[in-house]
């Protein structure tokens, strides 16, 4: 059963096709146009960061040598054939592992306090006042655009070296996080109870209490257990500006070129990141149902 | 006025037990958690050598750095910092791209959708979770040991951790995409390339240019990072100045970061919106 496909009059198809044929000539001009506007780009930051092609060429060779010489043990057998060689230290390493989790934990959790108790100032629909919300929001901007580590290597100089620069930089940094996404909850919630509770002459606390927090509770732990992963691996490296947990082995080892420690601390960091991620993940669907995992 | 009847709560009760009697689990679990969360965090406390002590010393040394810092005052080094800056712009957009130019191939490989055997996507999905768990501190630090001191090392550091971010978010984007154009290529007499360029890649270029104008915007700031541990940049003149507690510069450096990361983020939310159109998809 065949039937025909009309086809237009030429003269008709001709208008068409010229401007089909317009407008995908207009199109390709604007992506060529930023194609180009984008290599400048790049070749303008090839010549900013130094990027020397003979340099990468010549040394890439060390780049795969150096996993070859990080999976070798000094007798010159390959590190899985003898685990006990390779994982010498981990009565250290699991301490300081654990140093290291203490710390991520210690610092978001106060972060998360921090940030619970500024998030309503910054809440568009819960700020007490204008000049309040403004305030409290560029303090939370700075506290999360200097990056942790600067934080630590500040804390270090004011409180020495240890693990305590490093939770007080964790929770700055956090406090920021947590606290932009906290008032975003916020501000997503429905107002109608506020306005309920409001009515029977309740204080701007009481509001809070009873109208905004049993909203918004399951989205602050989700997003807090969500910022304790991230902070694992924030606080793994600490320890390179001297602000505890296991970074501070792994800078020595790679500094000095131990290199079997430098794999074997990068595992054990690799599988508690993983042990980590999956555990909060699992965690959070339980808590909050399918929904909330990401 | 009418009064509405009071309700019969003994015979409610007998309807519905769980409104009015929580099984003592779920009333029990919020505390239990709560304690169980605070004496862990108390244990850190001790643990972590915290003391009242330290802590007071330490906030009065740094309302004292902070005395210090103010006003901000680059002296005679701002040539010197303002090329440290555009080192450091340069890092993060040349490290993001080639990230994202070479985890799209791989990125095809880990999607569901092209490569239905577990027997490939597996490993390619494990092997880009382990990139990803390493930070891009460590990376700068192994390049550092290869090509040497200097930005190069940074840029590669960057290329190497967003290779594996990348790797999964563009797989992520890919699996989201549409059969239906893919399947009207094929239908035409398309290649498997065919479906590729033609079926796919028109739904998800917009996707992962949102993507990588992002990750310019925050690996600017993971580019302030990793000069601190050398690998040139912005980062390496702080950590300089940290050092030698030149605090005035310490804070005109911060202060310069902040503005550039806040033009950065400026202008590419500005781009991100004229490419994929006024809905945030990232």
């Amino acid at each position: 059963m065949a039937t025909a496909v009309s086809i237009l009059p030429a003269q008709q198809l001709a208008t068409l096709e010229d401007a089909y044929r317009k407008s995908v000539a207009r199109k390709r001009l604007k992506a060529a146009l930023a194609t180009a506007a984008f290599c400048a780009v790049l070749v303008i930051a090839a010549f900013g960061a130094e990027v020397n092609l003979r340099t990468l060429f010549t040394y890439f060779g060390n780049f795969v040598s150096y996993f070859d010489r990080i999976l070798t043990l000094d007798s010159g057998a390959r590190v899985w054939t003898d685990p006990a060689e390779w994982f010498w230290g981990w009565h250290k390493w699991l301490k300081m592992l654990g140093e290291t989790i203490l710390i991520s934990y210690v610092g978001t959790l106060t972060g998360a306090v921090l940030a619970f108790a500024l998030n309503f100032f910054a809440a568009q629909n819960t700020s007490p006042g204008p000049w309040v919300r403004f305030t409290i929001r560029r303090l939370l901007e700075f506290a999360r655009t200097v990056p942790g580590i600067v934080f630590a290597l500040i804390f270090v100089i004011a409180f020495g070296l240890g693990p305590m620069a490093g939770v007080l930089a964790i929770a700055i940094h956090t406090t920021g996080a947590l606290g932009k996404l906290f008032a975003e909850i916020v501000e997503n919630a429905d107002m109608k109870p506020v306005e309920g509770i409001r009515s029977t002459g309740a204080s701007w606390l009481s509001c809070m209490r009873f109208a905004v927090l049993p909203q918004v509770s399951a989205g602050y732990a989700s997003y807090a257990l969500l910022r304790f992963e991230i902070n694992v691996r924030e606080a793994s490296v600490m320890g390179f500006v001297g602000a505890g947990g296991i970074g501070q082995e792994l800078v020595v080892a790679i500094r000095k070129f131990y290199y079997s420690d430098v794999s074997a601390i990068l595992v054990t960091i690799i599988i508690t990141v993983f042990i980590i991620d999956i555990s909060t993940g699992w965690l959070r669907g339980r808590l909050f149902g399918k929904e909330t995992r990401r | 006025m009418s009064q509405m009847p009071r309700p019969d709560t003994a015979e409610l009760r007998a309807k519905y037990p769980g409104v009015f009697e929580r099984p003592a689990s779920a009333r029990l679990a919020m505390p239990v958690m709560i304690v169980a969360a605070l004496a862990i965090f108390v244990f850190g406390l001790v643990d972590l050598d915290f003391s009242p002590s330290k802590l007071i010393s330490g906030l009065g040394q740094l309302g004292w750095i902070t005395m210090l810092m103010l006003p901000p005052n680059p002296g005679a080094s701002l040539p010197l910092y303002m090329q440290a800056l555009g080192e450091t712009l340069s890092i993060a957009v040349l490290g993001t791209t080639l990230a994202a130019i070479l985890a799209l191939p791989v990125s095809l490989l880990a999607a569901h959708n092209i490569i239905p055997s577990n027997l490939i996507r597996f490993p390619v999905r494990r092997f880009l979770d382990s990139i990803r768990g390493v930070d891009t501190l460590i990376w700068a630090l192994v390049w550092i040991n290869v090509v040497g001191l200097g930005p190069f090392a940074g840029v590669l550091a960057i290329m190497v951790s967003d290779f594996g971010a990348f790797g999964k978010l563009f797989s992520e984007a890919i699996e989201a995409a549409d059969r239906k154009q893919v399947e009207g290529i094929r239908a035409s007499g398309g290649s498997a390339l065919h479906e590729i360029r033609f079926g796919l890649l028109p739904q998800v270029l917009p996707v992962i240019a949102g993507q990588v104008l992002y990750f310019i915007e925050s690996n600017t700031r993971s580019a302030t990072i990793i000069g601190i541990v050398g690998a040139g940049g912005i980062g390496l003149q702080l950590a300089e100045q940290i050092r030698v507690l030149e605090w005035q510069k310490v804070s005109f450096l911060i202060l310069m970061i902040l503005i550039a990361v806040a033009a950065i983020d400026f202008i590419s939310s500005k781009l991100r919106f004229a490419i994929i159109g006024q809905r945030a998809v990232v």
